[in-house]
């Protein structure tokens, strides 16, 4: 599998060092390699360190000890070869849906009229017609999120980090945009690397899960998901309710450890 | 007609002030009847020497708080993101804030002369003040994922201070420029008083110690009315900047 690989992630460990206070370790020796177009979820409970481990990849935190590589390369630096979407959108509170989409447009070098044509295109494709020229206080949750993705595709990175995209949002939201990303992701596949501690999200929409260990973050399973078709209706089938069951089990001693951590 | 209602005690004012004067009550010398200050205003707009002056003035104002704004909001936001300047410039502007700048006054003549000079580089050291602090704090501000997003859009480190710190140091940018402008009026003022030949200071010096206290009140009125007129124009362009917000 090495040999395909888009991502390699090899023992890396973080340390959080907070000024004030003692180090605190994220991740231990985490080791993953991810496939090109494939949808693999980070599962693990809160402050295992999925984040930090999206944060690395991303390039946007140094790594430390170990090796991360994309496309054979080192991660040194943010590219706009990985577009992130963070759960809480990040959208720039100044520019509209508009200029939030073209933003990376006009940072990528496009020419006038080709930006403008790409933004309405992604506009188009998460259906935020009518609503180009609002600014992100003037829309709902799901619009924004909705907005963030379109900016993030728009730029068509190979790689697509989310790090829990929909754990903003309410469930009805939260279940139209899984539906949604799907099938944007059947039209134009890309690697995802999807963080979520939901465990139906996880079986739902990746292909892979990784299954993360309580703070400090080592990788403690990976499972393969196989569903011919994917759609909300999948949420009734056998299949699912197993593999939801089997990935609970996996993740709920470490929800324990990482509940009795704090309590204690 | 909103308006006229919420400024009617301005015009109770002005009668009694006008009461008080034609009717004795005080001496008319130190506070001439309202009506005759309008006309010696009327005067020195007819003899151009209300325009030549605030001409002046204004042009020093507008320099020195440009200068402050221009700096000042770099160096906030400079040192929001660099530690090292942080450390170096904070203590400087702790020692700084306190400081009646008025107290500088001899010292910008000193170094400058009796023109322009001083009084530029006195505004534009006191409205650094507050445009630095609104920088640096509306910088601080500055969500770490937004800053995220642009660089991994393929913003440079350099880009990104535009395109994400100074938008998100903006709200309290612009509250500090409030503050300087309203000093630049008063520095403007007392400095012109104390030291010089020209502007809305001087002349209101020159015409109080000639005793002609009706143009003395023109001009101080006037440089109300301008010093209020330039916060309202403000704050409709803050609003303006800001519309983005909820």
């Amino acid at each position: 599998m090495s040999g395909q690989a888009q991502i390699v992630i090899d023992k890396v460990n973080h340390t959080y060092r907070p000024p004030r206070g003692r180090p605190v370790p994220a991740l231990a020796d985490v080791s993953l390699e991810v496939r090109p177009r494939e949808f693999l979820a980070l599962l693990g409970p809160s402050g295992c360190g999925k984040s930090t481990l999206l944060y690395l990849v991303g390039g946007f935190l140094p790594t430390e000890k170990g090796r991360i590589e994309v496309e054979g390369k080192p991660v040194i630096a943010p590219g706009p070869d990985r577009g992130i979407v963070f759960q809480h959108f990040a959208l720039f509170p100044w520019k509209t849906v508009r200029g939030n989409i073209l933003y990376g447009l006009e940072r990528q070098g496009l020419p006038r009229p080709e930006r403008e044509k790409r933004a309405q295109s992604f506009i188009n494709l998460v259906n935020l017609n009518g609503f180009e020229d609002s600014y992100p206080s003037q829309l709902s949750g799901g619009m924004k999120q909705r907005t963030a993705i379109a900016r993030t595709l728009a730029i068509d990175p190979n790689i697509l980090l989310m790090d829990e995209p929909f754990g903003a949002l309410d469930a009805q939201t939260r279940s139209l945009m899984q539906t949604e990303l799907l099938s944007i992701w059947q039209r134009t596949p890309k690697t995802v690397i999807f963080v979520t501690h939901d465990v139906q999200e996880a079986v739902y929409l990746a292909e892979r899960v990784a299954v993360m260990s309580a703070r400090p973050g080592r990788i403690k399973a990976i499972v393969d998901i196989k569903f011919g078709q994917r759609d909300p209706s999948i949420f009734r089938s056998k299949e699912f309710v197993e593999k939801v069951d089997e990935l609970w089990n996996l993740v709920r001693d470490e929800a324990l450890k990482a509940q009795g951590a704090k309590a204690s | 007609m909103k308006t006229l209602v919420r400024y009617s005690p301005l015009l109770l004012l002005a009668l009694l002030w006008e009461a008080l004067a034609r009717l004795n009550i005080v001496d008319s010398l130190a506070l001439p009847p309202l009506s005759k200050v309008a006309v010696a205003w009327i005067d020195l707009i007819r003899d151009g020497e209300l325009i030549t002056n605030g001409e002046a003035s204004l042009y020093r104002a507008f320099i020195g708080l440009l200068l402050a704004v221009l700096f000042g909001g770099a160096l906030g936001m400079a040192m929001a993101r660099w530690r090292m300047l942080d450390i170096f410039v904070n203590p400087l502007v702790e020692l700084f804030y306190p400081l009646p700048k008025s107290a500088l006054i001899p010292i910008t003549v000193l170094w400058l002369g009796f023109g322009d000079g001083s009084k530029i580089l006195l505004i534009f050291l006191a409205c650094m003040i507050p445009v630095t602090i609104g920088a640096y704090n509306g910088a601080r501000g500055s969500e770490q994922v937004l800053v995220w997003s642009a660089r991994s859009m393929g913003a440079s480190r350099l880009r990104m201070m535009w395109d994400v710190v100074m938008p998100s140091a903006l709200p309290e940018l612009l509250n500090g420029i409030r503050t300087a402008l309203a000093l630049a009026f008063i520095l403007l003022v007392s400095s012109e008083l104390i030291v010089s030949q020209q502007g809305f200071g001087y002349l209101i010096g020159f015409l109080g110690s000639t005793g002609a206290y009706e143009g003395m009140y023109a001009v101080v009125l006037t440089v109300a009315f301008l010093g209020f007129a330039a916060d309202r124009l403000y704050q409709i362009l803050m609003q303006w900047l800001l519309r983005w917000r909820e």
